[in-house]
């Protein structure tokens, strides 16, 4: 396999952008990343979008996005994992280029969430759930996570203050980014007065509804040297997956696809877990950021709360999480997430972190964990600084 | 999301009847039924009936329900183990739901799921309700 | 000799006060108490109605029948006034929740308070006449009064079953007797939601006429006397009527304390009868007759007298007694509970 590098990227717009339609989105993101990098030519596109059927009826994603680049003619295939999708569209274009097949592509996502409403949301991304024995009987999405949060505080003692600690920190982390969709800081006394969405997940445990999209650019050492622009190295890729039912798991406080693509994402980079300087990882809700912390292998089952209470996990921390500020703050435009999540490493691994976001002492090593559903399926990237 | 009848009617033996099945190499059960065990390949298999007690294992209480279950609200929903191992998900319904536990003891009765709208099909299937009797 | 074999029940959890009731509309709740001996009915909740409730009854009937598999069933009938559809039975979802179909003959029920009684003699008929080896009849609703109106003080819901068999009998049936004639006291046409009925009508030329023609009948035909009997169930609108309507025929209070449900049940519409007599049966000793009449507006009475037989020792408890379901775990509900799970509040669709 060939050596893959990022060498731009780029962001629409995140929040309820009433004005920008799905293709524009995807558009203002494209363009972006095209000039960031600098890249005269695509040789192919993809595009992670989780459900363009539902939230704006519109399938066949990869044609209209190539032809909307002004790009007709150019490859184009939409992916799709669920909230997956982002990250899923990178590693195709991952192994595009290492298979040798293509010089440059573009890792995009999109999602336009606000053209539904909230039932038609909702609707929408309980398909990620297993429908026939789950969302019959009444599933959504935040009651999926909640009862992941209920068994994970009776099994490891996991607090009301551990959740509301994550919401805080990302939060904090956000609201130093550009393109976050609540770019302010809440107290933890804040998320947990808010209101109950599904016990024992507030309001405030849940990433926002969000319109946006991202864009990377991914090539071979070659052209990354040729652009003259900062890029780093895509070391190790992976997937995992497991039951798409909950009740099916073998054990649901912890989220074995995230375990499974971390590990043979750092067996393919040459690394450990302790190599690895901060992580972008999938905070959907709070509860989903301790327990990926925990299933990735960097604090043991049980330990990430405490972790994250005693700032482990914040910016200035020894393993900061989501500096990007997560999806919680940055927002969660369910098929961009994961390419986001590549944009925020990026830029940390690049030192083009906006506003005081960079964390300290240039980090060199980074990780990025994008999930679908309850953790059905995970795709893990381990990046490094190259040139 | 619009339930047509044909893939309700599809599921009747799990959702009325409570039908797994039980793999012949691993002794294992699984619901809802699937050809292939998970765990060894297997695909010779037999019908059993799922046992209707268990104990939850976790749940939460819905507050904010998408379209179909508006008027169920609040509502809980557990993962409970039966008393066969076998787990599944349904509604906790006849309860108080903040009274609802972790461990407590829960019988699968047959009730109304869904209704398609004032003048869709409905479909039936399993709920949870406490154990007291 | 036809027969009960197995017999089961099932009632919500759910309670209303009369006085809740009586609260909203501004009405005397000392009045029903009193005059109508009515204290609370059940409610059944948003997920429960005429189908499920049938067919958790059914399935206490089979482990109380022990004997028959659900294959052996030859029909199932399940009276109603409140069946689920206008058009798609009730039955077929009932005998593929207990596995009993695709060889089975099926129908569903309906005249007024007395459909699950017809589901029983039919049944009985068919297991007799040697049609089949097992029938099932339940007798089930989920029954409306209209907001405001004395009916929504009684309106309950709850479910009888009863497998009947010409062999490993609980209960023998000695005697049957139908009474009916066209007597407009209560109705619902097709398109409404709630019934209507004649007021005072209702009584002495409706409940009382049809139960005592029947009741009569069945005593002249078998040559027994009220004394004769261990108990006696009648259908039961409210706490007063079968009171007043045993008393007048000749039997006491003690014979029908067993069945008198509906001063805490309410009116079971179809079930009321048949939830009586399995509430009855769960007391009853080998041996003991018991005499049953239902009632049903439009209007007619089916009665039957039982003898109970060694057998039912051996399966009372293999299933939830009625009364238990009746008296224990309750939850009290008020108004607007009751008018979201009764869908009395008016939302765009």
């Amino acid at each position: 396999m060939r050596e893959v590098y990022v060498v731009g990227v780029g962001m629409s717009e995140w929040g309820e952008i009433w004005q920008k339609s799905i293709r524009d989105l995807f558009v203002d993101a494209a363009r972006a990343a095209i000039s960031n990098a600098g890249v005269d030519r695509l040789d192919s596109l993809y595009v992670g979008c989780m459900s363009g059927g539902l939230f704006v009826g519109q399938e066949h994603i990869g044609a209209l996005m190539a032809d909307y680049l002004g790009m007709r003619g150019l490859p184009a295939v939409r992916v799709e994992s669920a909230c997956a999708s982002g990250g899923m569209a990178f590693r195709q274009a991952f192994l595009e280029v290492a298979s040798g097949a293509s010089d440059v592509v573009m890792a995009s996502g999109v999602e336009k969430m606000t053209d539904v409403s909230g039932d038609g949301c909702t609707d929408a991304l309980a398909t990620a759930a297993d429908q026939e024995y789950e969302v019959f009987h009444g599933a959504t999405f935040p009651g999926l996570y909640a009862m992941m949060a209920h068994a994970h505080m009776a099994r490891y003692g996991t607090t009301r203050e551990m959740l509301s600690a994550v919401a805080a920190k990302n939060h904090r982390n956000g609201a130093k980014n550009p393109v976050a969709q609540y770019p302010f800081e809440i107290t933890a006394e804040a998320v947990s007065k808010s209101v109950m969405v599904a016990d024992p997940l507030r309001i405030l445990d849940c990433s926002p509804i969000t319109d946006g999209a991202a864009a990377v650019i991914v090539t071979t050492k070659e052209v990354a040297q040729k652009l003259k622009r900062p890029y780093i190295k895509v070391l190790g890729s992976a997937i995992g997956t497991d039951s798409i039912a909950l009740a099916q798991r073998a054990d649901i406080t912890t989220i074995k696809s995230a375990t499974i693509a971390t590990e043979k994402a750092l067996k393919m980079a040459g690394k450990a877990i302790g190599d690895i300087r901060f992580a972008e990882v999938h905070d959907c809700f709070t509860i989903a950021e301790i327990m990926v912390a925990e299933s990735i292998g960097k604090f043991a089952p049980g330990k990430a709360g405490e972790a994250i209470l005693s700032c482990e996990t914040s910016l200035e921390g020894k393993f900061p999480i989501n500096p990007s500020g997560g999806l919680k703050s940055k927002g969660h435009p369910v098929g961009a997430t994961g390419v986001a999540q590549i944009v925020e490493v990026y830029k940390q691994l690049t030192g083009q972190a906006e506003n005081g976001r960079q964390i300290p002492k240039s980090p060199t090593l980074g990780m990025a964990q994008n999930m679908g559903g309850s953790g059905a399926s995970s795709v893990v990237h381990v990046l490094e600084v190259a040139g | 999301m619009t339930m047509f009848s044909a893939r309700n009617w599809r599921e009747y033996p799990q959702r009325y009847r409570l039908e797994a099945v039980k793999f012949k190499k691993s002794g294992k059960t699984y619901f809802p039924p699937r050809q292939v065990d998970p765990e060894t390949g297997d695909t010779e298999r037999e019908m059993v009936v799922l046992p209707d007690t268990g104990k939850i294992l976790t749940y939460t209480v819905i507050r904010t329900p998408g379209p179909m279950f508006k008027d169920l609200a609040p509502y809980a929903l557990a993962i409970a183990e039966l008393t066969d191992g076998t787990r599944l998900m349904a509604q906790v319904t006849d309860c108080d739901v903040d009274a609802i536990k972790i461990g407590m003891e829960v019988r699968l009765e047959f009730r109304r799921v869904q209704s398609e709208g004032a003048s869709g099909v409905l479909s039936y299937g399993y709920k949870f309700v406490p154990k007291w009797y | 000799m036809a027969g009960i074999v197995g017999y089961g029940a099932h009632l919500p959890r759910h309670r209303i006060k009369v006085e809740e009731i009586a609260k909203v509309w501004g009405q005397d709740a000392e009045s029903y108490k009193k005059g109508l001996m009515l204290r609370e009915k059940s409610v059944p909740p948003p997920d429960m109605d005429t189908i499920t409730l049938a067919v958790e009854a059914a399935r206490r009937a089979l482990k109380r029948a022990v004997v028959v598999k659900p294959s052996e069933i030859g029909a199932v009938y399940v009276g109603s006034e409140s069946h689920p559809y206008a058009v798609k039975p009730t039955g077929t979802t009932v005998a593929e929740a207990l596995g009993a179909t695709p060889d089975i003959h099926c129908a569903d029920f309906e005249f007024a308070c007395k459909a699950g009684s017809e589901a029983m003699f039919v049944a009985l008929s068919h297991v007799a006449s040697g049609y089949m080896k097992y029938a099932l009849a339940i007798a089930a609703d989920t029954s409306q009064g209209a907001p405001g109106d004395a009916l929504e003080f009684s309106a309950a819901a709850g479910a009888g079953a009863f497998i009947m068999g010409m062999d490993n009998l609980i209960a023998d049936c000695l005697f049957t007797h139908s009474y009916m004639t066209d007597t407009p006291d209560f109705w619902r046409r097709e398109h409404q939601f709630y019934p209507q009925h004649g007021g005072r009508f209702t009584g002495e030329e409706a409940y009382f006429k049809h139960t005592k023609g029947a009741s009569n009948a069945i005593l002249k035909k078998s040559g027994m006397q009220p004394k004769d009997f261990a108990y006696a169930v009648f259908h039961q609108p409210n706490g007063k009527f079968p009171q007043r309507v045993a008393l007048e025929l000749g039997f006491t209070q003690e014979q029908i304390n067993p069945g008198w449900l509906a001063p805490t049940l309410g009116n079971t519409y179809s079930g009321a009868s048949p939830i009586g007599l399995t509430a009855t049966l769960d007391v009853a000793k080998p041996g003991d007759m018991i005499f049953m009449c239902s009632y049903g507006s439009g209007a007619g009475s089916d009665a039957f007298i039982w003898k109970v037989t060694d057998r039912i020792n051996q399966v009372r408890d293999l299933a939830v007694r009625t009364k238990k379901l009746l008296d224990e775990n309750v939850m009290y509900v008020q108004y607007g509970t009751y008018a979201k799970f009764r869908h009395k509040i008016i939302k765009n669709d």
